[in-house]
């Protein structure tokens, strides 16, 4: 810590950062654009030029760039001094010469950073009376929108596109006064992250382009804080709505998870919310047609559907712990199914177990961007969880980091510590089947089968530590590959092992963990993430059930009568013969979901459940990471949170033959997660991921609109002129109307939008962290629920390394190994609801090794029949694998799959 | 009982309600003319049914007795306001041998009595309400109105002593040779301003004074018991305008006109003389206005009745 | 004395004075172009609505009575639909302050009784007018960078055609 003096005020601050972020955090107004927190600084724009004196005694001082210069002892710096403010006003004055006047048609007024900074520099009127220079547009695809006019040139997006996400078709054309930011040609853009231009853009160059189709002004937004459910990651949202409907998804930042970046996954994935296939009404099965009925008659179906037998509920790992638990409730424990295959369970359980028992760290994403050796063992996490992969990515300019620090250059100083990190070798290894977006990045690439990289994954471990069990009859060349990773990790000062359930394959999280333990003998802070596959995986593991093979057995018994199935299409975790089948067997099926799923055509009962954005709840994420949701729509009459209908449900049942207590009393949600916490300890802490819905600000609820919130007497006025009183909801401490406290320091979980006096764009984030990129001043978003196990893997206490090594893999002659393709767009089941991810989602493709031969199109014989797919060469495929589209070719998928593989005849006719 | 009094009985308190009435009209439209616009125009020819409309507009008005006034005595307030401003308008004198009860020896004395009586209606009013202004409208009623009456009384001495009676046939006939508004000027100007101040009309309408007290004494009132307060404050214009026209300016007298319409004209000339002070001049503060009573009036009124009596004594004497 | 006296002659002589009062549905008053009655939503010289849904009448109004949802066709933002509450609107002329086309605008017609209050809210269609009200000449189209049909990029005023990615001339 340090101090300086800005406009002769003493502000404490510190010394390792830039005289711009000391000025924002002391609270100072200095506009600013080329400068981000997470890209550092390169002094583009111009803009936040200060005077900076040399001494007490210096009157004259001297123009500095405020980001790029680093803070020093005693600096004495002003903001106010004229030649500064007139610098600045002269820079404003150069850009805004060429920007267009369409503010009135752009999505990014009202939350334009470059109107905050004009108007905070003062500039009004323009001057210049000359022709404008103009650009053409590119079509950049579905997600994001180029309007190249209101270019102010400060290289954010290329800097973000290309160095932070590692995309390549954004680029920066032409030169001085022309310089064009887009692709080589009109195209969508590849990378992952493209979204996030739309934030980190200053003006409206890059917008959300399925916003625009419903573009509301932000003041006009009512916003919520949010959880993504698109992944098991758990990036935190804000979401924004208006006349009831979900308009759009924003970043909101957690310090350890997310922080400044959204997936497009998660950031377009909500469509399915106000897609047509919604279910907006309970519908009942008469005469083998689905009828819309009112609540009432459902719930009175239920009851007689109740008194026929046994009740078995199916959760899923999509749906909220409250949700799951109140399920749980209704149904009791012996009852109640996760709704996952044995082997989904398994993984999730054997992932959960690895985590609580790992001795070393459980790494948060922001404490993987510093991990300095990274090994990712059979997942491709680009696809399963963009944003660690992201984090990930960033692990690698670890060195870097180093390099910069020993040649004495602030790590903010982005360019020269990307020039210096030119020549910094990557310390990330990839082990996967195929390859993988991180693959650019990694030191090395391994291409194996699951099997065989699990081998070598406890051959590292047995490298590392020679109490871990050893593996027999490696290959030389593996064994001196493990030799050599080993070494990197051991080299590392914060080790990172990561892995998931992509390839359904326990062998490969035990072999994970083992190296994780391993390295812990040496290196305590060796962590260990594990990649689950839905939002609320780990939240599911931590509650339990029974998987859906034992429901199948019951109700081929006979045993069910009704079914209740939340929140879960069964067809994409069971074969088409086992769905059939179950529907036979179960006379009553009850599904409650939000969307029209293939299941539901089979139900006799349709219930309408609120999505994440119209309900409270909370998620686990799959670093044990209790997070609330919180509504911004409040949806019309028979749609309810998931707990609230399984309690009507209950409550309709007759008490003398359901005795249910504790459920059917619940009056809000915070009297749900009370009676969780007391039937699982484990999740207990869940209580505590946001504060309850009695929290007030000085006595006053949250406010959840802008106060300049617009149509508050006529927007319904169409329906009827009288004024209705905001909706309400007892789950939140949020009011929904404009009324209610709103401050920087309000509690992180509980921020519903980013907008201080000045600052209308996302940059208002700056104000409400205690320090710019560190954590919220209100506290952090979320509790976690795990915490690394106390036992250390030593002499002492040794870790219990798991024993049970795979045989190599074998390729057959006649079948194949099917390995799941989860694919960024298009495995995930809800974002695929979403239209701009459907138009971004490719036609699902057979991958096959490179040296296999096969025509154009190939036939594969799934349980469910032949499919007859176009094949494309995967360059570095195990021999006796194929890559396959999970859910897009056969809807189920499950593990492992072996499967017959078949050319087409000359022809083109199927045999 | 004779029909014809019956029908006196029946048509004279119609015929009054309906003046009254009127002049509701007669007033916001002279108000209008003296501020530069029309008054209410739109109703009947010249906007004479306006009066009629708000008659049946009032009518309509729910009645609403607040659940804390005292019931009985609120109903009963503005009966009495009603009924001695009519009560009064039996002995006037509309010419030689007309009047409602024709000639009463004590027709002065009745009349005082009547205006003594009024004053409950005001004070009741105010007392029953319940509620703090029309307790206010009511105690600042009751001061104004007995000081007042002190000086109407002694004002009026004057004229009784000249016409040595109390009938008030007798005083028009008195004034054959020259109208009392000539020797008894300062009787005349102290009954002006304590008719003003006994109909608690603007601009000493500090009992309902409506900036500082909303409606004084008929806050809580409402319907037609508030248009009997209404209608009993136009009576007494037309009763404080009938007593200067018959005290001191000659009653029925005037040459040419047949005698009902010179007490019309004059009548109706003090009426609008009544509405003019209305639209000219402010309100006096509350203690102006007891000052200007005890203070000016009180001595003048004596003055009068000493002046009087003297030359009265020094002509008898000569 | 003598100025109670003089105000009550002065007040007397008014009533030769000339009335000031306009009777109004016989005799109608003179209402400059700028006075503030109903809004009307006015068209571009081509014939296109002005309105680009900027939101910016809705964020302006203290009364919160305006209300519309953007939508696009061809590059051109238009609203979806456009509300206004005038049981609610006070006629401040705001809106028309804040609106950066000239597309909202305040007329002098002021005659808009309704017997049920749902007749008061008005929707898009009838708050279009066919011209362009007090301002004849502007688009905004034309000054906007955006392009339109009928003006291609850097055809708009004080515009230069788009730049040549492909030359690296200065």
């Amino acid at each position: 810590m340090t101090t300086i003096r800005i406009d002769g005020r003493d502000c404490p601050t510190r010394s390792d950062i830039n005289l711009l972020q000391a000025c924002l955090e002391a609270g100072a107004n200095l506009p600013y654009f080329c400068w981000h927190p997470e890209l550092g600084s390169v002094g583009a724009c111009r803009q936040c030029a200060i005077k900076q004196f040399s001494g007490p005694e210096d009157r004259k001082g001297r123009i500095v760039m405020a980001c790029m210069t680093p803070v020093s002892e005693n600096a004495i710096i002003s903001i106010d001094d004229p030649e500064a403010r007139d610098f600045r006003a002269g820079v404003i004055e150069w850009m805004m010469v060429n920007h267009p006047h369409d503010c009135p048609v752009c999505e990014e007024g009202s939350e334009c950073h470059l109107q905050d900074m004009t108007v905070m520099t003062g500039h009004n009127t323009r001057r210049y009376r000359f022709t404008k220079r103009t650009h053409r547009n590119q079509d950049l695809g579905p997600f994001v929108k180029h309007e190249m006019n209101r270019c102010i040139a400060c290289y954010r997006c290329v800097r973000f596109y290309r160095d932070y996400a590692g995309g390549d078709d954004l680029a920066a054309f032409a030169s001085h006064d022309n310089v064009y930011f887009g692709r080589a040609e009109d195209g969508t853009l590849r990378n992952a992250f493209s979204g996030n231009l739309v934030e980190i853009c200053p003006t409206g160059v890059f917008t959300d382009k399925p916003f625009s189709a419903v573009y509301t002004r932000k003041w006009d937004m009512r916003g919520a804080p949010s959880v993504c459910v698109h992944c098991a990651v758990g990036c935190n949202t804000i979401v924004n709505a208006r006349e009831e409907t979900l308009r759009r998804v924003l970043n909101r930042y957690n310090t350890d998870i997310n922080r400044y970046v959204l997936c497009d996954r998660g950031r377009f994935g909500h469509g399915f919310i106000n897609a047509p296939t919604r279910i907006r009404t309970p519908l009942r099965a008469i005469d083998g047609q689905q009828v819309p009925v009112p609540m009432a008659d459902a719930l009175t179906a239920f009851a007689r559907m109740a008194t026929q037998g046994r009740i078995v509920g199916i959760v899923s790992p999509r749906a909220a712990l409250e949700t799951c638990f109140s399920l749980h409730a209704l149904v009791g424990p012996e009852h109640f199914s996760t709704g996952q295959t044995r082997q989904e369970q398994e993984c999730t359980e054997l992932a959960h177990t690895l985590l609580t028992r790992h001795p070393g760290a459980l790494p948060t994403l922001h404490e993987m961007e510093s991990a300095d050796a990274v090994l990712v063992l059979g997942e491709d996490v680009c696809a399963t969880a963009p944003r660690l992969g992201l984090s990930l990515r960033q692990s690698v300019r670890q060195a870097s980091f180093h390099t910069a620090d020993n040649a004495k250059v602030p790590r903010w100083m982005d360019a020269a510590v990307r020039t210096l990190g030119g020549e910094c070798p990557s310390n990330l290894h990839i082990l996967t089947p195929a390859p993988t977006d991180l693959d650019n990045v990694a030191a090395e690439t391994f291409r194996a089968a699951p099997d065989d990289i699990a081998r070598l994954g406890f051959a590292i471990a047995y490298a590392i530590d020679p109490f871990a069990p050893p593996v027999t009859d490696l290959t030389p060349d593996d064994a001196a590959h493990a030799a050599r990773i080993a070494q990197a990790l051991m080299a590392a000062r914060k080790p990172l092992v990561v892995s998931g359930m992509q390839y359904g394959s326990p062998t490969l999280m035990q072999a994970t963990a083992s190296i994780a333990a391993a390295l812990v003998r040496t290196i305590p802070a060796a962590g260990l993430s594990l990649v689950l596959p839905e939002c609320n995986s780990m939240g599911l593991a931590m509650l339990g059930g029974l998987p859906l093979e034992t429901v199948m057995e019951q109700a081929r018994a006979g045993e069910i009568s009704t079914l209740v199935v939340v929140e879960n299409d069964l067809t994409r975790h069971l074969d088409l013969a086992d769905v059939a089948d179950l529907v036979a067997a179960v006379p009553n099926i009850v599904v409650i979901d939000h969307t029209m799923t293939p299941l539901c055509q089979h139900a006799s009962l349709v219930l309408p459940i609120a999505t994440f954005s119209e309900s409270n709840g909370t998620l686990v994420n799959q670093e044990g990471r209790a997070q609330r949701f919180f509504q911004a729509v409040f949806p019309p009459a028979p749609i309810q949170a998931g707990w609230r209908w399984i309690q009507a449900l209950a409550r309709s049942l007759d008490p003398s033959m359901h005795p249910i207590t504790g459920l059917i009393d619940w009056r809000d949600l915070d009297e749900a997660l009370a009676a969780l916490a007391m039937a699982f300890p484990d999740l207990a802490p869940a209580v505590m991921a946001a504060p309850e819905a009695d929290y007030r600000i000085n006595g006053e609820k949250l406010r959840s609109q802008t106060y300049r919130a617009s149509g508050r007497t006529v927007i319904r006025s169409f329906v009827s002129v009288r004024d209705q009183p905001p909706p309400a909801s007892p789950d939140t401490p949020f009011s929904s109307s404009m009324e209610g406290a709103y401050e920087p320091d309000m509690p992180g979980a509980l921020v519903p939008y980013y907008q201080t006096p000045a600052w209308n764009s996302v940059q208002a984030l700056n104000r409400f962290q205690s320090e710019i990129g560190g954590p919220m001043r209100g506290g952090p978003s979320g509790i976690r629920l795990l915490s690394p196990a106390e036992n250390q893997n030593t002499e002492a206490q040794p870790y219990a390394y798991a024993t049970d090594i795979p045989a190599p893999y074998i390729p057959q002659a006649d079948t194949v190994l099917v390995l799941p393709d989860t694919r960024l767009f298009g495995s995930e089941e809800l974002s695929m609801f979403s239209p701009p991810i459907t138009a971004r989602s490719s036609a699902p493709t057979l991958g096959l090794p490179a040296s296999a031969t096969g025509s154009g199109r190939m036939v594969l014989h799934l349980e469910d029949g032949p499919h007859d797919l176009p094949v494309e060469p995967v360059p570095g495929l195990p021999e006796g694998t194929v890559l396959c589209p999970t859910h897009m070719v056969a809807r189920a998928f499950r593990f492992p799959r072996i499967a017959r593989l078949e050319g087409l005849t000359d022809g083109g006719e199927r045999p | 009982m004779t029909s014809s009094a019956l029908l006196t009985i029946i048509l004279t308190p119609l015929l009054l309600l309906a003046l009254a009435t009127l002049l509701t009209w007669v007033e916001r439209r002279l108000l209008g003319l003296w501020q530069d616009r029309h008054g209410p125009n739109r109703v009947g020819p010249g906007g004479m049914f306006q009066a009629v409309a708000d008659g049946i507009k009032i009518l309509f008005k729910q009645d609403w007795i607040p659940p804390f006034a005292d019931r009985d005595v609120f109903i009963l307030a503005p009966a009495i306001g009603m009924m001695t401003a009519l009560l009064s308008f039996a002995v006037i004198p509309i010419t030689m041998g007309t009047g409602i009860a024709g000639d009463l020896n004590v027709g002065l004395l009745f009349i005082l009595a009547m205006m003594g009586l009024g004053v409950y209606a005001v004070v009741l009013a105010g007392w029953s309400s319940n509620s703090k202004f029309a307790l206010l409208g009511g105690m600042r009623a009751a001061a104004q109105m007995i000081s007042y009456e002190v000086f109407m009384g002694l004002a009026l001495l004057g004229v009784v002593m000249m016409a040595g009676s109390f009938s008030l046939h007798d005083i028009v006939t008195a004034q054959a040779g020259l109208w009392f508004i000539i020797p008894q000027c300062l009787g005349f100007g102290v009954f002006l301003l304590a008719g003003i101040a006994e109909t608690h009309r603007l601009p000493f309408d500090l009992p309902e004074g409506e900036n500082e007290l909303g409606a004084g004494f008929h806050t809580e009132y409402s319907g037609m018991k508030f248009g009997m307060f209404f209608i009993a404050e136009y009576a007494g214009i037309v009763l404080v305008s009938s007593l200067v026209t018959t005290l001191y300016l000659g009653g029925w007298r005037g040459p040419l006109l047949p005698p009902a319409v010179w007490f019309l004209l004059k009548t109706g000339g003090m009426v609008a003389f009544f509405i003019l002070l209305r639209a000219s001049l402010p309100r006096p503060r509350y203690d102006q206005l007891m000052a200007l009573g005890w203070k000016v009036l009180l001595p003048l009124s004596l003055l009068n009745v000493m002046a009087t009596g003297t030359i009265l004594m020094l002509r008898a004497s000569l | 004395m003598f100025n109670t006296l003089r105000t009550l002659l002065l007040t007397a002589l008014h009533a030769f004075h000339r009335r000031a009062t306009v009777q109004y549905p016989e005799q109608q008053p003179y209402l400059p172009p700028r006075y503030r009655g109903r809004i009307v939503l006015s068209r571009d010289p081509d014939g296109e609505e002005r309105c680009v849904a900027c939101n910016l009448c809705a964020v302006a109004c203290p009364v919160d009575c305006i209300s519309l949802q953007k939508t696009e066709t061809d590059g051109r933002w238009r609203p979806e639909y456009f509300r206004i509450n005038f049981s609610r609107c006070i006629f401040c002329g705001f809106c028309e302050e804040a609106c950066p086309t000239y597309a909202i605008q305040l007329t002098p017609d002021f005659e808009m009784g309704e017997y049920a209050r749902p007749n008061l809210v008005y929707e898009k269609e009838d708050l279009l007018i066919s011209g362009t009200g007090k301002y004849p000449d502007y688009s905004f189209y034309n000054v906007a960078g955006i392009p339109i049909p009928g003006k291609e990029r850097g055809a708009s005023e004080r515009e230069r055609p788009p730049i040549d990615l492909h030359s690296l001339l200065p």
